[in-house]
């Protein structure tokens, strides 16, 4: 099929989906509109249920919380297929830079980009951290946090160079720590079933002051440990992108 | 003015199939597919929204203001996760399809034989 074929084909169904969306929208209530009942009814009884302020946290968290299982290992699985696909060949070798070509220098990372890698990356740790353990109370939680944490080994990536970077991160030390994440996630789900009770039933003290850091039970830890697998989980994909770059080379060594 | 977060979905989605259709770099395909896929989020947030409401929370305002629907901001967020799943697969799909094959024209590579 030529470029010009497929951009016809593609303009006819684009026109096709464009009428259909048009007479769909005829349907719906306008913007600002939302006919509810389920977001209302959720708005009005999360807080005196959980003791969570964040709703989105407690929908994720607690009622959709099963859901949430399965999306958490579509991440690990995500990180365990890029391990896969991008693992070292057999007529591939691993090799920095430097040994590739002793004589030339890499060139060196500037002082600018440094300097402020090495001052963001206390604030990246405790803003991550900060968000993965509020998801009950303020708009924040495991997944948002678990990404900015990984952001703070990115940042230490950029200060210094990629084995920096792996010193940092050991491959083994963050499987363990992705492994903990989605696993304690599950456990706190069969734990309930332990005692009696239906499947990630909110089975800890709920606290007694609403958005309170204690406060929520099982929501706050379950947040925590998607924190966990999050971060480790973008910490290995970045890892193994990098190390496609920089180390793996054609050829046997 | 109703239905114009609508209108922009749409939009989004029409201009990022688009850059798919008619690529000719695997990595600017998964950009156009991150676009296409960014206009969901435009539009689970529209469908939730309700004039003058606050965000579904309430550490700082009282219980019971109206606020918009926090089950299509659950929703969205599985969709960030969900796209960067995605997007790192295929990233490290085309790196593998570069290496094999040299080049990540999608032309070339689908002219290729394995």
């Amino acid at each position: 099929m030529t470029p010009t074929q497929r951009r016809w084909i593609f303009l006819a169904g684009a026109a096709g989906l464009i009428a259909f969306y048009l007479w769909g929208l005829s349907g719906l209530p306008g913007f600002g509109h939302y006919p509810g009942p389920y977001g209302f009814i959720i708005n009005r009884i999360a807080v005196g249920q959980t003791n969570a302020t964040g709703v989105v946290s407690t929908v994720n968290f607690d009622y959709r919380g099963f859901d949430t299982v399965g999306e958490e290992f579509i991440l690990f699985a995500a990180a365990a297929g890029v391990a896969t696909v991008l693992r070292r060949l057999r007529h591939e070798r691993e090799q920095s830079a430097t040994d590739e070509a002793a004589g030339r220098d890499v060139p060196a990372t500037s002082g600018a980009v440094r300097m402020v890698a090495l001052l963001f990356t206390g604030p990246v740790v405790v803003m991550g951290w900060w968000l993965a353990s509020h998801a009950q109370t303020n708009p924040s939680g495991g997944f948002q946090g678990g990404v900015v944490l990984a952001t703070a080994f990115v940042l230490i990536y950029l200060s210094g160079e990629f084995l920096v970077f792996k010193k940092f991160s050991p491959v083994d030390l963050t499987d363990v720590v992705e492994a903990v994440g989605a696993g304690g996630f599950a456990a706190i789900g069969v734990s309930a079933v332990a005692m009696g009770l239906p499947y990630l039933t909110d089975f800890l003290p709920l606290g007694t002051v609403p958005g309170a850091v204690s406060s929520s039970g099982t929501i706050a830890l379950i947040s925590f440990f998607v924190g966990l697998e999050v971060a480790a989980a973008f910490i290995l994909i970045i890892g193994e992108l990098l190390e496609q770059t920089l180390l793996i080379r054609q050829g046997a060594s | 003015m109703q239905y114009f977060p609508f209108i922009v979905v749409v939009w989004i989605l029409g201009v990022g199939l688009y850059g798919v259709v008619t690529s000719r770099h695997l990595i600017h395909q998964i950009i156009c597919l991150i676009v296409v896929q960014s206009s969901t989020y435009v539009l689970l947030l529209g469908v939730g929204y309700v004039t003058g409401a606050v965000a579904p929370y309430f550490y700082d305002v009282p219980l019971h203001t109206p606020a918009v629907d926090p089950i299509v901001q659950a929703l969205a967020l599985t969709d960030v996760v969900v796209e960067a799943a995605v997007t790192a697969l295929l990233l490290a799909f085309a790196i593998q399809a570069h290496k094999k094959f040299g080049t990540l024209d999608p032309a070339e590579l689908a002219s290729l034989k394995g």
